[in-house]
C-alpha cells in the first residue's frame, strides 16, 4: 500500500515537473550547468571504473576459460571467445548497469541533497510564492541534462571497459589484444547498442528523477536530508536492478 | 487588501485554525501575534498558497485565491512578497543575484534596468557594499535586509513576513520593523506581519490579531491592546510573557 502510494505522489510530482518551463534563457542556463556537474564532474570516476572492471572482467574470464583444468585437462575453447564475452557484457551490462549504480551514489545523493537542503531552507517555498512551479524549476535542467550526459558517460564507460581489457591483454601472455578485439567484434549485434542506449536512458531518467522526488518531499533539518540521499541512492538502485530485467527481458528473450 | 472567510485549516484530524474570519488593508502595518503554536504561521501559508485551508474563502480584492486555476494562482503570486523566517536566500546566487532573480524570471526589463531595479532596492533597504556576497557570507540583519530587497524587487501589492524578527538583536529588530513599516506606506502594500515580539506590537503594530489556539482572539490596534489584556485573560498571560 505505501508502494501504490509512493508510486502515485511521484506520477503527480512529474505531473509538475514535465510543464513548460517559466523561462527558456534561464532554463538552458541552469541546464547546462547541471551538464556539467552532472557529465564532466563524473567522467573520472567512470574512467577509473570503466577501465578498472573492464581489466579485471578480462583476466577473470580468461582464468576461467583458458585455464586447463580436471575436467577439461586440454585447453578447448579459442581465445577470442574470451572478448565476445568481455565485449557483449561490458555493452549489455557493465557499461550502462555498473556505471549507473555508481552514478546513482554520486548523482542521486548528491540531488537529493542538494534539494532537500533547499526544501527544509524554505528555498523551494520561496520559488512557489514568487509564483515559480519550484518541481519543475528545480528538477527539470538536472533531468534534461542527466538524459543527455548519462548516455554519453556510458558510451565513454563502454570504450574504456574494452581498453581496461586491452591493457589486462598486456599484462598476460595467454591472451593478445587482437584476440579480445576481435572476440567483441566477432558476436557484435546492434540489438546490444539498442538495449545499451535504451537502458542508458531510462536508467538516467531514474537516477534524476528519483533523487529530485526524495529530496523535494524532504521534512525536518540537516539529519532528514541526509537520510534524504540515502534514501534516494537505495530506491535508484533497487530501480535499476527492476528495470535491467525488464529491459533484458523484452530485448533479449531468446 | 486580504480578506479572509470563515477560514478552517485541518492537519488529518487534527484543527489548526478555527473559522478565522478578518480583512488586512493596504499601506497599514497588519500584525498576526500569539504563541508558538497558535496557529499564525500556519494561517500565512494558507494565504500564500503555500498549505491548503481546509474550508473558508481568502480574497485578494475579489478574487478567491483558493478557487483560482493554477495558472491564475501563480500569477497572482507574481504579485505577493515573502520575508521568510529563515529568510530563505537562495545560497547559490549572490546577493545582488537573488534580488535579480524575480526580475529575470517575470519582468521585461533590460539587464541594465534590472541592474537599476537591484541598486534602487539594495538602497531602500539600506544595504552597501554587498552585491557580490553570498547568503553565506552576510550577518542575519543583512539577509533580512536582501530577503526585503527581493521580496519588493517585482512592484508587489501583497507582502507577508513570518517573525521578520527571529535571531535578531532587539536593535536590529527595531531597524527591520520600521524598514518594513516605510516601505509598507511608501508602495502603499497589504503587509502582514507574523510575529511573537511584543515590543514590535506595541512600536508598529496598526492592526493587530491575536491567534489564540487556532481562533482568532483579538482584533484591534496598539492603543487598545494594553486595555484590552485587562479584560482578556489570553491575551494579558502572552503580553506578560512576551517581557
Amino acid at each position: 500500500m505505501n508502494l501504490i502510494s509512493e508510486i502515485g505522489r511521484f506520477i503527480l510530482f512529474m505531473k509538475f515537473v514535465l510543464h513548460r518551463p517559466e523561462k527558456a534563457k534561464v532554463f538552458w542556463k541552469i541546464t547546462f550547468r547541471e551538464m556539467y556537474l552532472i557529465g564532466i564532474d563524473s567522467v573520472l570516476i567512470v574512467i577509473l571504473i570503466a577501465t578498472f572492471t573492464g581489466a579485471v572482467t578480462t583476466i577473470q574470464t580468461a582464468n576461467q576459460l583458458l585455464t586447463p583444468s580436471d575436467l577439461f585437462p586440454t585447453q578447448l575453447m579459442p581465445k577470442f571467445v574470451i572478448g565476445a564475452v568481455v565485449g557483449t557484457s561490458s555493452l549489455l551490462e557493465l557499461a550502462p548497469t555498473v556505471t549507473c549504480l555508481v552514478l546513482a551514489g554520486k548523482i542521486g545523493a548528491n540531488i537529493a541533497s542538494e534539494i532537500g537542503n533547499m526544501k527544509v531552507s524554505e528555498q523551494i517555498d520561496a520559488y512557489e510564492v514568487m509564483g515559480i512551479n519550484s518541481a519543475s524549476f528545480v528538477t527539470l535542467p538536472k533531468i534534461v541534462a542527466g538524459l543527455i550526459m548519462i548516455p554519453c558517460l556510458i558510451i565513454i564507460a563502454n570504450f574504456l571497459l574494452i581498453y581496461g581489457g586491452v591493457l589486462a591483454c598486456s599484462a598476460t601472455t595467454s591472451l593478445t589484444a587482437d584476440d579480445l578485439i576481435q572476440g567483441a567484434r566477432l558476436v557484435f549485434k546492434p540489438l546490444y547498442l539498442k538495449v545499451m542506449l535504451t537502458k542508458s536512458f531510462i536508467f538516467a531518467f531514474l537516477i534524476t528523477s528519483l533523487s529530485a522526488f526524495q529530496g523535494y518531499y524532504t521534512t525536518g533539518g540537516a539529519l532528514e536530508v541526509g537520510i534524504a540521499g540515502t534514501k534516494a541512492v537505495t530506491k535508484i538502485c533497487i530501480f535499476i536492478l527492476f528495470f535491467d530485467l525488464i529491459i533484458a527481458q523484452l530485448f533479449l528473450k531468446s | 487588501m486580504i480578506k479572509i472567510e470563515h477560514l478552517d485549516k485541518w492537519f488529518d484530524d487534527r484543527q489548526i485554525l478555527f473559522d478565522i474570519n478578518t480583512e488586512f488593508k493596504p499601506g497599514v502595518a497588519n500584525l498576526v501575534i500569539g504563541a508558538s503554536g497558535s496557529g499564525k504561521s500556519v494561517l500565512i501559508k494558507c494565504m500564500v498558497g503555500l498549505l491548503e485551508p481546509t474550508k473558508g474563502k481568502i480574497l485578494y480584492g475579489d478574487q478567491d485565491f483558493i478557487s483560482l486555476e493554477y495558472q491564475h494562482k501563480q500569477n497572482l503570486r507574481r504579485e505577493i512578497g515573502m520575508l521568510f523566517q529563515n529568510n530563505a536566500l537562495f545560497d547559490s546566487l549572490t546577493v545582488e543575484e537573488n534580488i535579480d532573480f524575480p526580475l529575470r524570471m517575470f519582468s521585461k526589463m533590460s539587464p541594465e534596468e534590472r541592474k537599476e531595479r537591484v541598486n534602487f532596492c539594495l538602497q531602500r533597504v539600506q544595504l552597501t557594499n554587498a552585491n557580490k556576497k553570498y547568503p553565506a557570507e552576510i550577518s542575519g540583519g543583512m539577509k533580512k535586509r536582501v530577503g526585503i530587497a527581493r521580496a519588493i524587487a517585482l512592484e508587489i501589492k501583497y507582502l507577508f513576513c513570518d517573525e521578520p524578527n527571529s535571531g535578531l538583536d532587539p536593535l536590529t529588530s527595531r531597524v527591520i520593523d520600521h524598514l518594513l513599516v516605510d516601505i509598507t506606506k511608501e508602495f502603499n502594500i497589504t503587509t502582514i506581519i507574523n510575529s511573537h515580539d511584543m515590543k514590535t506590537v506595541l512600536d508598529i503594530g496598526e492592526h493587530i490579531i491575536f491567534i489564540y489556539q487556532g481562533q482568532k482572539w483579538w482584533e484591534g490596534g496598539k492603543s487598545e491592546i494594553i486595555e484590552a489584556r485587562k479584560s482578556n485573560q489570553e491575551l494579558n498571560e502572552f503580553f506578560l510573557a512576551s517581557f
